[in-house]
């Protein structure tokens, strides 16, 4: 396949970039995209041109790190028929020989790009960090099933407990929102047992921090979960809705330390 | 409780707020709506519909005196509106400025018209209910051809008719608009407050899409009823 790229480059945080064509031929169609562009960073270092920064790891899938948007959709969700895509599952026999690529990073004001295709997601670290925990008593391991959880409950838990926190769902969003993620963190231990300790008290302290990260707000469009690798829904968005109402009505007020979290 | 007052600090407490008054305003549209209904004569007639316009100021009597509970209503909505405006300027404020840099090329898999264009819709709806008001309540001269306080039915028809049906036609424009906020507006309540889930879904988009024709579909009959002239001045 011949293929060319139109790919942003931009050298560091805070510079200006720009788009850079590059042609590339001879791709197989059972190559994956990632490899794809293994293939033309070896071309531009064989050239002695400066190689496109990519993030990517464990190439199966789960590690969330291949913050790309091809044409125009996060981890190019698109071009597969089957859900759950990241770059690295995206083949390129889903693009036509001859076909222009654009491919840009994620692009959110909480996202700033660090490299070429890099992006820094420490904003989704500090969510997690305001509530993404429980409190227990540690010591020895507790016996297995000494806690009974319904399995719909577990079930609930572990669905949301799937995201990855790859940050498509905020790239995806016409307003860079990150309620799909931050709904999952808080969902998967709102929903058990364990949780309920701090539940009221997550919802807001997590809320306030996604906030604080300058993240857009929720219109209820949904290319959040049409983009989702793990196919998260939007049932857990109507979920912190509802709880962050309970904690308002019960007077709960933030205690997260924002310092940290500052832009 | 006091709590709750601190909602509109939050995206999550702003979008309730808009919620909130959405839902007044989905509930005065059915109102008015049905209310407008009266205009065709298989269902009241001009005389009927004169006597509703004037009896709109009797509303709950006798506990309300005249024009009261009119009044409290008014000021409801308008609060509503100030509210669900200011909720929506603030939010798409920080909506903007989150994506700070758009993309080169962007799609959308799923995304209905709807749900893109409801910050278009309802600033065209703004707009339009501002005109509304200058057209049919106030009956601003030049607005209104010839406005004559009492005579609704009569200030209807005229009304819509005048500056070759450009009114009419606006007001066609604007329940198309209608329609849309609705359809994305009314499906959105339950999700903001957490009523919604992957079972309840599907028929609350059902229930978003009856209400959005029938609301917009109800008030479009009377511009239509104007202009193919089936609404004759009384």
């Amino acid at each position: 396949m011949n293929l060319t790229l139109r790919i942003w480059r931009q050298k560091s945080k805070g510079a200006s970039g720009q788009f850079a064509s590059y042609p590339i031929s001879d791709v197989s169609p059972d190559s994956s995209f990632l490899e794809m562009l293994d293939l033309l960073n070896e071309e531009l270092m064989n050239k002695g041109e400066e190689p496109i920064a990519f993030d990517h790891d464990c190439r199966e899938g789960i590690c969330g790190m291949c913050s790309m948007v091809i044409n125009g959709v996060a981890h190019g969700q698109d071009r597969e028929p089957v859900k759950q895509v990241t770059v690295c599952q995206l083949h390129m026999r889903r693009f036509k020989d001859g076909e222009t690529i654009t491919i840009e990073p994620w692009r959110a004001q909480a996202f700033p790009v660090l490299r070429d295709l890099i992006v820094d997601r420490t904003s989704f670290d500090h969510i997690i960090q305001a509530g993404g925990f429980i409190s227990v008593g540690t010591g020895s391991a507790p016996d297995a099933n000494s806690l009974p959880i319904p399995k719909s409950k577990a079930d609930y838990s572990m669905d949301a407990a799937a995201c990855i926190g790859c940050g498509a769902c905020v790239a995806a969003c016409p307003n860079a929102s990150a309620m799909l993620f931050t709904s999952a963190k808080i969902a998967h231990l709102n929903a058990l047992p364990q949780g309920q300790t701090e539940r009221y008290q997550r919802v807001v302290n997590m809320v306030t921090v996604m906030d604080h990260e300058m993240f857009g707000n929720c219109t209820n469009i949904g290319e959040c979960a049409a983009v989702c690798p793990k196919e998260i829904s939007l049932d857990f968005i109507a979920n912190l809705n509802r709880d962050m109402m309970v904690a308002s009505f019960q007077g709960v007020t933030p205690t997260v330390s924002l310092n940290g979290a500052n832009k | 409780m006091v709590g709750a007052l601190t909602l509109y600090r939050s995206t999550i407490g702003r979008k309730i707020i808009m919620a909130l008054t959405g839902l007044v305003g989905v509930g005065f549209t059915v109102g008015h709506m049905y209310g407008n209904l009266k205009a065709f004569s298989f269902i009241g007639g001009p005389e009927y519909f004169n006597e509703y316009a004037e009896g709109l100021r009797e509303l709950g009597a006798p506990i309300f005196g005249h024009g009261h509970l009119l009044w409290i209503v008014r000021l409801v909505l308008l609060a509503c509106i100030v509210l669900h405006v200011w909720a929506a300027v603030t939010l798409y404020q920080d909506s903007s400025q989150a994506r700070n840099v758009r993309y080169a090329q962007q799609k959308t898999l799923q995304a209905t018209l709807a749900s893109l264009y409801m910050r278009v819709g309802g600033l065209l709806l703004f707009i339009f209910i501002i005109y509304h008001m200058a057209h049919l309540t106030w009956g601003i001269p030049g607005i209104h051809p010839n406005f004559t306080y009492g005579e609704a039915y009569n200030n209807l028809v005229y009304g819509l008719s005048s500056y070759f049906y450009l009114p009419a036609i606006f007001y066609l424009i604007a329940m198309v608009a209608l329609g849309f906020h609705i359809y994305h507006g009314a499906w959105s309540v339950f999700q903001t407050l957490g009523l919604n889930n992957r079972t309840y879904t599907q028929p609350l988009r059902a229930l978003s899409l009856t209400l959005a024709i029938v609301i917009a579909g109800g008030f479009a009959m009377i511009p239509l009823a104007v202009i193919f002239g089936i609404l004759q001045p009384a």
